[in-house]
């Protein structure tokens, strides 16, 4: 009944959008009414980033089936500029203004008004001005960019989007980076702006922000709707069952649960990052065992990568506090330092930190363990191939030879290979970063049944990772981590997902 | 996104590994023949006599060996473009030190090599541990080197070195025991690769297929065989030749069977992910600098002995053509790719279009633009060889 009078700015039908091995968006639907703020939620991959891309026209039409209609017109994006022109803007987590320009020049930048051919500045300015006022800033249009702080980089960001005719305006954890004040500043903005009739599409993970201005909401799992919702009709607790789903399948290699001796302690360690001026971690205490898979779990930019990432001496920054490693505080500076402690680190983002592309697959495994398979300068030829084939064979790495690029292989042997380069130096330690983040289902199992082998051996495994599920099903002992802080502990037994989740957000169960 | 490069990558790469591996080195070495074969026509049958092979071989040496370090700069994601400079700066230190200081020819050489590692290290730890981008710190050097040169020698040419000095640039090592250093060269060689393909084969690991295993070394032989008999045919091996090649062999073994020499290629591949494996990224690039510096003063020394003179402007645009050098043999701006091996078969081929041109009396207007179009058109085919296997 109530349909009838609604019309509908975004109607996103049946999106089925597909990669080798993984359905990211399983016939997803997804309507947004004109002029409402829109929350969409969902843990860490369930496919709110794909539909994102697949509405701004990062996924060409044609690589994805379903239909969008924006304001009731049907679309077909071919590339971003056309998803821009009929009306939809995003704003990223990452900014992406030009920091040595000018507020004016960011907010025209491809599209500066003209006269004849020379830039019209006057123009320029005076409408961007006038764009600042409407997102409720009192600036000057030609300060540069790089002079404001992250908050206001946010508005003129907002106010670039508002420069052309725009119908949807779609903020993608757009919090994350702001303090509290500047979040209150943005949830007023946004506020003002549904008063001025612009359609929002607000995607957090705060529970909070998210009750505080959104209308409805949308909760995705798994690449599937799984309901959308008025806010009046949630609460914290409901939406947290939503977003996890009830159901944890067996997917999970069955091990014993055995505890050996203490052999990393970590005691009152916070960590400060110059670059961005802030802290990372916040007085983090924690300890980890021979033969233990230690989880943590956290939302995005809970300090999960940066604590594993300093662990290892990896992280640019400065570290307080006391790393004890077998009942011996060390100093860790450098991934080497970590390295001669027998801790080994798989990186979160394989593609930039983990694979060199030029190179072979055997040079890609050998390279952190050089100086084992050579005496004190020269490389031990034949050993090094032979022990790249025999760890090929024991992590079963499907290639045809060890000589061809990295790059030929899928995710998941890709993944193999970086562990191989890992087990190859006998770790005490392994630390693993989300470990099988972009791999098909039967490599994950694999992934799984190498990583209680090894602790199976006696190896302390730290096991970084968004899905909870893989967390509950893997580990021993769960941190999570929320806001630089451990936020909860939770026993392999006691382990839920809300449990989790109500401790990543911040909350208490 | 990853995997779908990945699967398309996966797709290439099972039918083109031959011509990932192979047609480059094939390529080049097409390219030298090509190019060999039109000046021999264009000169009229002088290109290829005995002795100018043996004049062609002696001139490739300052750039070639120059040329075996920039590849590795290259290959580690830096770039070094004093290195001009540092021959000048060299032959400069060595021809003061002979001529007016009345030093010997071993003192001499020592000092000349220690100038050549500490400039290389100053340009490796700017480079480096300071984190100066290189291009701009070895502009710098490139320009203090030069003005450092005109210091010590006062603008004017230095010349009268010592005869032992000389026979570094222009001696000949005489046929007979030019035919033993090569039969021995050929046999060692031969017996290195038998029995590292025996050592495979006993360890069950996969080798290529006999005949061609049998091909290549013969082929290999062959020509060096031919080579030597062509400079035999003259007076023999030049000095600068059998010096350069010695380098070739034990760069090109660094590069390829030393923890340092694997570690530059993993820099030059991903730095960020060379550091997360345990990689001093600063320290491996300070030695590389280094090894630059040596050999940029190794060439400074041959330049000045066979020229019997350092002159203020001794190694000017030589970065321009190791750099030609080392890409033109297949080393890749964006780090990781490139050999020691291609790097000298490049060299081989800028030296052989100056030679030529020269021959054919080309205006040195003509001979520049022709070398920046060699340039243009080797980065340019491998760019489209690259965009090709992307697309």
């Amino acid at each position: 009944m109530v349909d009838v009078t609604r019309t509908w700015m975004l109607e996103m039908e049946n999106i089925i959008k597909e990669f080798p091995g993984i359905k990211a968006l399983d016939g997803v639907s997804f309507k947004v009414e004109k002029g409402e703020i829109h929350a969409l939620v969902g843990e860490n991959g369930a496919g709110k980033s794909t539909l994102m891309k697949v509405l701004s026209g990062v996924y060409s039409h044609g690589s994805y089936s379903g239909s969008i209609k924006v304001d009731g017109k049907e679309q077909r994006f071919q590339n971003t500029s056309d998803a821009e022109k009929a009306g939809i803007s995003i704003i990223y987590q990452e900014l992406s203004l030009a920091s040595n320009m000018s507020i004016a020049e960011n907010i025209f930048m491809g599209d500066e008004p003209v006269k004849k051919i020379l830039i019209d500045w006057d123009a320029m300015y005076s409408r961007a001005n006038e764009l600042l006022v409407r997102v409720g800033i009192q600036m000057d249009s030609n300060i540069l960019v790089k002079n404001l702080g992250i908050g206001l980089q946010q508005m003129v960001e907002i106010a670039k989007a508002l420069r052309t005719d725009n119908k949807i305006l779609v903020l993608d954890e757009p919090t994350s980076a702001l303090s509290k004040s500047e979040i209150d500043v943005l949830m007023n903005l946004l506020l003002a702006l549904k008063q001025q009739g612009v359609t929002c599409i607000y995607i957090s993970h705060k529970f909070d922000e998210i009750f505080r201005i959104a209308d409805s909401v949308t909760i995705l799992r798994d690449g599937k709707t799984i309901d959308t919702k008025s806010i009046d009709s949630l609460n914290e607790d409901l939406l947290i069952n939503l977003m996890v789903g009830r159901d944890l399948n067996q997917r999970y290699p069955q091990r014993e649960r055995v505890h050996g001796e203490n052999i990393l302690e970590i005691k009152n360690y916070s960590l400060f990052d110059y670059k961005e001026g802030k802290e990372r971690l916040h007085n983090i205490n924690l300890s980890l065992h021979k033969g233990e898979i230690l989880g943590i779990a956290g939302l995005m930019g809970s300090g999960r990568t940066e604590l594993v990432s300093s662990i290892f001496g990896a992280f640019y920054g400065k570290s307080e506090g006391q790393i004890i490693i077998d009942r011996k505080e060390v100093k860790i500076n450098s991934p080497k330092d970590a390295m001669k402690q027998g801790i080994g680190l798989i990186t979160e983002d394989r593609k930039n930190l983990g694979i060199f592309p030029v190179l072979s697959i055997r040079e890609n495994m050998v390279i952190a363990n050089l100086d084992n398979i050579s005496g004190s300068i020269m490389v031990n030829d034949s050993e090094e191939y032979l022990l790249c084939d025999q760890y090929v064979e024991n992590l079963n790495i499907k290639i045809g030879s060890t000589e061809n690029k990295i790059t030929s292989l899928s995710g998941g042997n890709q993944q193999k290979v970086i562990i191989g380069r890992w087990l190859m130096r006998k770790p005490k330690i392994l630390i693993l970063d989300e470990p099988t983040r972009g791999i098909d289902v039967g490599a994950k199992f694999e992934i799984y049944t190498i990583i209680n082998e090894l602790v199976a051996n006696g190896v302390a495994v730290v096991m970084v990772s968004s899905e909870l599920p893989e967390v509950m099903g893997m580990c021993d002992r769960i941190l999570v981590m929320h806001d630089g802080t451990i936020s909860g502990e939770l026993m392999h037994e006691e382990a839920t997902q809300e449990k989790i989740m109500s401790y990543a957000v911040g909350g208490r169960p | 996104m990853l995997w779908e490069e990945g699967l398309k990558m996966n797709r290439e790469n099972t039918t083109g590994f031959f011509k990932n591996i192979n047609l480059r080195s094939f390529i080049i070495i097409v390219a030298l023949i090509a190019i060999w074969i039109i000046l021999q026509f264009a000169t009229d049958g002088t290109f290829l006599t005995s002795r100018n092979i043996s004049l062609l071989f002696r001139q490739m040496t300052p750039i070639g060996i120059i040329a075996i370090g920039m590849v590795l700069v290259i290959v580690s994601g830096y770039i070094d473009l004093s290195v001009g400079s540092i021959v000048a700066v060299a032959g400069a230190i060595a021809a003061v030190m002979q001529t007016q200081m009345k030093i010997g020819t071993i003192p001499t050489i020592i000092a000349l090599l220690i100038t050549g590692v500490v400039v290389g290290i100053i340009n490796g730890y700017l480079s480096t541990f300071q984190k100066i981008p290189p291009f701009i710190v070895t502009l710098a050097t490139m320009l203090i080197f030069r003005g450092a040169t005109l210091l010590i020698t006062g603008g004017s040419t230095i010349s009268g070195m010592n005869p032992s000095f000389k026979y570094i640039g222009d001696g000949y090592i005489s046929p007979q025991i030019s035919m033993i250093i090569a039969t021995i060269g050929i046999i060692t060689y031969v017996i290195f690769e038998i029995t590292k393909r025996r050592n495979k084969t006993s360890k069950g690991m996969k080798v290529a297929a006999s005949n061609w295993f049998a091909v290549k070394l013969i082929a290999i032989c062959a020509i060096c065989a031919l080579l030597v008999a062509t400079m035999n045919n003259y007076e023999g091996i030049p000095v600068p030749v059998i010096i350069m090649v010695a380098i070739m062999i034990i760069v090109s073994f660094i590069s390829r069977n030393t923890r340092f020499g694997r570690r530059l290629y993993a820099m030059g591949g991903n730095a960020e992910a060379a550091r997360l494996s345990g990689i001093n990224v600063n320290k491996e690039g300070l030695k590389v600098f280094a090894l630059l510096g040596l050999l940029s003063a190794v060439s400074g020394l041959i330049l000045t002995a066979r020229l019997n003179a350092a002159t203020p402007a001794a190694g000017n645009q030589f970065e321009f053509d190791a750099i030609s050098a080392a890409i033109i043999g297949g080393a890749s701006f964006s780090g990781g790719q490139g050999t020691v091996f291609g790097a000298v078969i490049g060299a081989l081929i800028m030296a052989s279009l100056n030679n030529g041109m020269s021959i054919l009396n080309i205006p040195s207007a003509a001979q520049f633009i022709l070398k920046g179009l060699v340039l243009l058109i080797a980065v340019w085919f491998d760019m489209r060889g690259r965009s090709k296997g992307k697309n």
